[in-house]
């Protein structure tokens, strides 16, 4: 059956469907050019000085390289000056090599410091830039610290990569070109424009008959650039998700024979990117020989006119060649001024991506009087709390827990229940809609975020390594912790043994995906972790689904003696973990059913007596 | 990078057009002057206006027909580097797709990722330069200088001077930028992988508060990026001004020598003057060169890295095809003969000896600590490693003697760690076969008890699923790798550790209904839970990589120690219930 075959006769059924949400950044159209280049602006402010600066040392440079062409140009006025009269026969006739030497050492002392100052300009200029994108990247990333977990829901990490690379990249190459070229071509056009209209006015003004044209051919081929540019980083994030994606899931790709549909699908979207990036590149490389075309005639015209005049003998020859020469020079500047308004387009094309990861909102503010420091005795209470993922779907309806402090709390329910949502929760991972959450009778959002989750220790259902050693992934629970605070931790949580057999020992790296250790051993870590962490409440969340029943119990005596005078919440589905809880919460569909101890809970012979029931019914299934 | 450029090989046609365009072009450019010249020497010469406006529209329709040239290569050469970088970025992910989770870790992540986005733009970048510069700079620049010797042999040798000078600048920097250029990318992929830990991570992050311990890990990336970059870019950046100068140096001699043979009479002014626009226009081409070779470095180290991804072969390969089993009814049987096992890295064999069969209708269950081994063996299974010694056989054909396709198109599997895409439920569930029908989908989704959650949600099917499944919970998220492994028809079942996040309510009902589903297939089960094993047909007691007990629930309990270990363990779980 065809893939829309199947999804029409799905929609059939008597399940609900909806239309299919994007979750990926949606393409948005380029929306707003003049507010993303003041915004780019507003980087450059910081470096004002160092940009007058390398604006100056343009300005010099571009001065001394304007003024070479002119006294070279002298020099020729001599040569031909002196055959002339030699050729007119005035005696003694010839060329002042005396004078031309002079001018020879002056334009070779013009040229180094031309040169000189070209490079402390752009030497300058690529500390600024680097500084900037340095900047923008930090400041990407800070925002990535300060984004709720929703957000993260919702874009690929794919997409926020291409973020970071991809297109600060592309700012980082094109920022640099974009500015110093501007810088020059602006000091340039003025300079040679000055220095033609000294030569001759009238030969000016044919050369800028051409300058409407310039506008004209840059202005149109910039606003379709444009379009091309955010095509083609738009694409670029897409892709580099979906290979993000499949390099992520590899086991999964490779496991369900799926390779040729992955790649079939990066067939799909490199084609799109192949097709906005050629058009980007066909008109960021037309742009040249369209200029160069318009100043050729130029040039033409200027170099007729020019021959009338030094026939009708208005202008030396010497000057009319300068003259050829400036606007052959006037063409690199405007030529650089539409690559510039290319590149720019480049440039925004990609700062916008990035501005709008950066206006995603965030997290709502720590207020200004939230708690710095907090040594809670560990009383936790939900008062009337209200929360759901979504506006329009309540997960967790009034829910009331009061937990004093020290008791060891487990929470049982099926799965989906919200288990994790109430740590989540707990966290401050998402902010709940209704009601409030105490600890010690202070509601969380008066804490400062920081503080708040340094009170929890916790080990989560998916474990998280990250690339580095073991050592330094269980000292992750603490900063400073000693070697041998490590091995204890890592010993409690049954872990020494195993890091101890591996060949490196505790500085056996683990790789990007932690995959070169069992999912057990990974688990054992973080539990090793959180250990070490020693912090006031505890939070285990199914913390030992992979590990072995034998190592499991070992670690739960380690636990108990952790997690004595500890206020704790353990999510389990083994009963054994949860049994001698002070209290277990029984919660369905976001709501807590039941609560009491398990004796109590067993006599009420409601929820949690099926549930345990079930634990039976487990044998006869097979 | 330039065994790179055999993937140009499609595209000679149009790049060889475009070059030839570009020629025409430059030739139309080096007319220029000389026609120029000629305005000179003889219009102005000989006062001849008629003759200047001649040679004046002369020189428009050139450069007429210059552009033109030129706009149709960059069309030709556009659609040419982009369909390269097309091809190339294909060839680098398909090849990646081939590489077993060996090679796969070799490289990391992060840094594959790069290498099939950033490495290929940097080679691109490269090409549309050279493509533009190729031709068009020699030509101009040769062009010239042939020119140049034509008007004046003698001055020309000035050039003759200067070019090694400027070879060996352009060499010196090559030699300074690559290697930096090499550990940029290698920044890159240090930033890439930090911040993509600090996705993958952001609840551990937060939830042990260390957001500042991770962001300074950032800021030293971020720095160490930022510093080689602009120790690069100040390096690469003086290579223009140098070359410029030097070419600078040299109009001045050529002026000063010139001046010299037209005071000697050997010259004359026009000529001097068509020269010295020649020695413009080579000056130009330098420049041009010099901008070339700026971003060679980096487009190099990038090939380099692209090429060590290319150049790495998968050390699974595929088995010749006619080896298939004919026999269809004897389809999901399962042997490992002895089969030893040792992680590249790592001291000691992960799996030893290990020998057993398994065939349809039974349920085999693996058991045994953690880090036992479980899940390497079902991997090997799968071949998504290479035994050591031994073999592993399908239907009786080794694993490495078909091809991978088919062996995994027997096989469905639910890894351990639950691994979801983003889309939406549907998509997730149809992963391995997207011509399922409704029917099918549905009667997965039933089996792997994912319907209850699945109808609950507003969207139903369509519902969305973040990347991970980050916005479903455990149990469902597993619930759903189940449906999609139950969705791919396969003769062979594994379940690694796939109950764990599951209630024992849901589980019951989800083994339950595989019971009765999947009564004609071979089932493999990893669980730690002994009730969860207890009534396979065979269990399997893992220890420390070797079999140390094999048998039925009754069989172990008599016989192995571990076993029995096990089972008491969970025996006070049992008692309290
Ligand atoms: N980030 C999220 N965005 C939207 N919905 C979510 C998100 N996380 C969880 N949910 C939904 O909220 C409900 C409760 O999920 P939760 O993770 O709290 O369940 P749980 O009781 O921990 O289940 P399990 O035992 O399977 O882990 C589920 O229906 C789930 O689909
Ligand atoms: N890619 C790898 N490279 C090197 N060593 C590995 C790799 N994967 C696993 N190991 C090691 O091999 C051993 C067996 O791992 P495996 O994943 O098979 O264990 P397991 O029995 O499935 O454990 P668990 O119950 O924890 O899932 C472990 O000690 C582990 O550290
Ligand atoms: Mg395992």
């Amino acid at each position: 059956m065809s893939k829309e075959g199947r999804q029409s006769a799905i929609k059939a059924m008597p399940v609900r469907l909806g239309g299919r949400i994007m979750l990926s950044a949606p393409g948005k159209k380029a929306k707003n050019f003049k507010g993303t280049i003041m915004r780019l602006l507003q980087y450059l402010r910081p470096h004002s000085f160092s940009l007058l600066i390398v604006f100056a040392l343009a300005v010099c440079g571009t001065v001394f390289s304007i003024l070479g062409p002119k006294i070279l140009g002298r020099a020729t006025t001599l040569f031909f000056n002196g055959m002339m009269d030699r050729l007119r026969g005035v005696p003694d006739a010839g060329i002042d090599f005396e004078l031309v030497g002079k001018i020879m050492l002056l334009l070779t002392g013009i040229y180094i410091l031309s040169e000189a100052f070209n490079y402390l300009g752009q030497f300058i200029m690529a500390g600024v830039v680097q500084k900037i994108v340095y900047t923008m990247r930090e400041e990407v990333y800070q925002k990535l610290t300060r984004l709720p977990l929703k957000f993260f829901d919702t874009y690929t990490h794919g997409e926020i990569l291409s973020r970071v690379t991809n297109d600060m990249d592309l700012i980082g190459s094109t920022l640099g070109q974009s500015l110093t070229h501007l810088i020059s071509s602006i000091v340039t056009v003025a300079g040679v424009m000055a220095m033609m209209l000294i030569i001759s006015p009238a030969m000016t003004l044919i050369a800028l008959l051409t300058l409407p044209l310039w506008y004209l051919i840059t202005t149109k081929i910039t606003r379709y650039s444009q379009k091309m540019f955010v095509d083609q980083q738009r694409e670029l994030g897409e892709l580099n998700s979906h290979i993000e994606e499949a390099y992520g899931g590899h086991i999964i790709v490779k496991s369900f024979g799926n390779e040729e549909k992955v790649i079939q699908r990066f067939k799909e979207i490199n084609e799109r990117l192949y097709d906005a990036g050629w058009r980007a590149l066909f008109i960021s490389g037309i742009i040249m020989p369209l200029i160069n075309f318009v100043n050729n005639m130029g040039y033409v015209l200027v170099c007729i006119v020019g021959a009338v005049f030094v026939i009708q003998g208005r202008i030396a020859i010497g000057d009319m060649q300068a003259f050829i020469q400036y606007s052959r020079n006037f063409k690199e500047p405007i030529i650089q001024f539409a690559n510039v308004a290319n590149i720019i387009q480049a440039t925004i094309a990609a700062a916008e991506r990035v501005f709008e990861l950066l206006d995603e909102e965030e997290e709502k503010a720590d207020s200004p009087h939230a708690l710095t420091l907090f040594a809670p005795r560990g009383e936790v209470k939900f008062e009337n709390v209200t929360f759901g993922y979504s506006a329009d779907a309540t997960l967790i309806k009034n829910m009331n827990i009061a937990v004093k402090a020290g008791q060891t709390v487990a929470i049982v329910g099926p799965t989906g229940a919200g288990k994790t949502t109430l740590v989540n929760l707990l966290m401050r991972f998402y902010e709940i809609s209704g009601g409030r959450i105490t600890i010690d009778g202070i509601d969380i959002r008066e804490i400062k975020r920081g503080t708040l989750r340094g009170i929890f220790g916790m080990v989560l259902q998916d474990t998280w390594l990250f690339q580095g050693t073991i050592r330094d992934n269980i000292a992750y629970g603490k900063e400073g912790a000693t070697d041998e605070e490590i091995r204890r931790a890592a010993a409690a949580a049954r872990a020494d043994h195993f890091i101890r057999t591996l060949p490196g020992g505790y500085d056996t790296v683990l790789n990007e995906e932690a995959s070169n250790i069992s999912q057990g051993q990974k688990q054992l870590l973080t539990i090793a972790r959180a250990i070490l962490a020693d912090p006031a409440i505890l939070i285990l969340d199914e913390a030992t689904s992979n590990v072995d029943t034998r190592t499991e119990l070992l670690i739960q005596k380690a636990m108990a003696d952790l997690m004595k005078g500890r206020t704790s919440f353990v999510i389990a589905h083994r009963l054994s973990t949860i049994k001698d809880a002070d209290m277990i919460l029984v919660m369905n569909e976001g709501e807590v059913v039941e609560k009491g101890t398990n004796a109590e809970l067993l006599a009420l012979n409601g929820f949690y007596a099926a549930l345990h029931k079930s634990r039976f019914a487990v044998e006869e299934a097979i | 990078m330039i065994n790179l450029l055999r993937y140009l090989k499609n595209f000679k046609f149009s790049i060889g057009v475009s070059l030839l365009l570009i020629a025409i072009r430059a030739l139309a450019e080096l007319y220029l002057p000389t026609l120029s010249a000629d305005m000179v020497n003889i219009g102005i010469v000989n006062r001849d206006i008629e003759y200047i406006l001649h040679v004046g529209s002369w020189m428009l329709i050139i450069t007429a027909a210059g552009i033109a040239a030129f706009i149709l290569a960059g069309y030709l050469s556009s659609k040419a580097t982009a369909g390269f970088a097309r091809i190339l970025r294909e060839e680098v992910f398909s090849r990646v797709e081939s590489f077993s989770l060996q090679e796969f870790d070799r490289f990391g992540t992060a840094s594959l990722i790069n290498r099939t986005t950033n490495d290929i733009t940097q080679v691109q970048n490269f090409l549309v330069f050279a493509l533009r510069m190729i031709v068009m700079v020699p030509i101009l620049g040769a062009g010239c200088i042939v020119l140049a010797f034509s008007r004046d042999a003698i001055l020309a040798l000035v050039f003759v001077v200067v070019t090694p000078v400027i070879l060996a600048v352009i060499f010196f920097f090559m030699r300074q930028g690559l290697p930096l250029f090499k550990i940029m990318q290698e920044k890159l992929d240090r930033l890439n992988l930090i911040v993509r830990e600090g996705l993958t991570g952001i609840r551990v992050i937060r939830a042990f508060n260390r957001d500042s311990y991770e962001k300074q890990r950032f800021e030293r990336a971020n720095f160490e990026y930022a510093a080689t970059g602009l120790r690069v870019n100040r390096l690469m950046e003086a290579m223009t001004p140098l070359i410029t100068l030097i070419m600078n140096l040299s109009i001045i001699a050529i002026v000063w020598f010139g001046g010299i043979r037209i005071d000697l009479g050997f010259t004359n002014v026009g000529d001097l003057m068509a020269f010295i626009q020649y020695a413009m226009q080579v000056l130009y081409s330098f420049i041009a060169i010099s901008r070339m070779f700026l971003i060679i470095p980096r487009a190099t180290a990038s090939a380099a890295r692209i090429n060590e991804v290319l150049n790495t072969k998968p050390q699974i390969l595929d088995g010749p095809a006619e080896k298939q089993p004919q026999d269809q009814k004897t389809r999901g049987h399962v042997e490992f003969k002895d089969v030893t096992f040792r992680y590249p890295e790592a001291k000691r064999p992960v799996l030893r000896n290990i020998s057993f069969r398994a065939g349809p209708g039974e349920v085999t269950a693996i058991i045994g600590s953690t880090g036992s081994g479980k899940s390497t063996l079902v991997h090997l299974m799968l071949r998504l490693y290479d035994v050591d010694s031994g073999s592993i056989l399908i239907d009786g054909v080794d694993v490495r003697e078909m091809p991978q396709k088919s062996l995994r198109e027997k096989i469905s599997f639910v890894p351990q760690k639950t691994i979801l895409f983003s889309g939406t439920i549907l998509d997730n569930i149809c992963y391995g076969r997207e011509d399922a029908g409704s029917e099918e989908v549905l009667r997965a989704a039933e089996i792997a008890q994912a319907m209850e959650f699945i109808s609950e949600m507003k969207d139903g099917f369509s519902s969305p699923v973040a990347q991970g499944g980050k916005n479903l919970s455990g149990g469902q998220r597993q619930r759903l790798a189940i449906a999609r492994a139950l969705l791919k028809k396969a003769d062979i079942y594994i379940f690694d550790d796939s109950f764990s996040a599951l209630d024992y309510a849901t589980e019951a009902r989800l083994r339950r209904a595989l019971a009765q589903e999947m009564a004609g297939a071979t089932l493999f089960i990893i669980s730690q839970r002994i009730n969860t094993v207890k009534n396979a047909d065979r269990i399997i007691v893992l220890d420390k990589g070797r079999i140390a007990g094999i048998g039925t629930h009754e069989e172990l309990m008599a016989s192995c120690d571990i076993y029995r270990e096990i089972v008491v363990s969970q025996l006070s779980e049992e008692e309290t219930a």
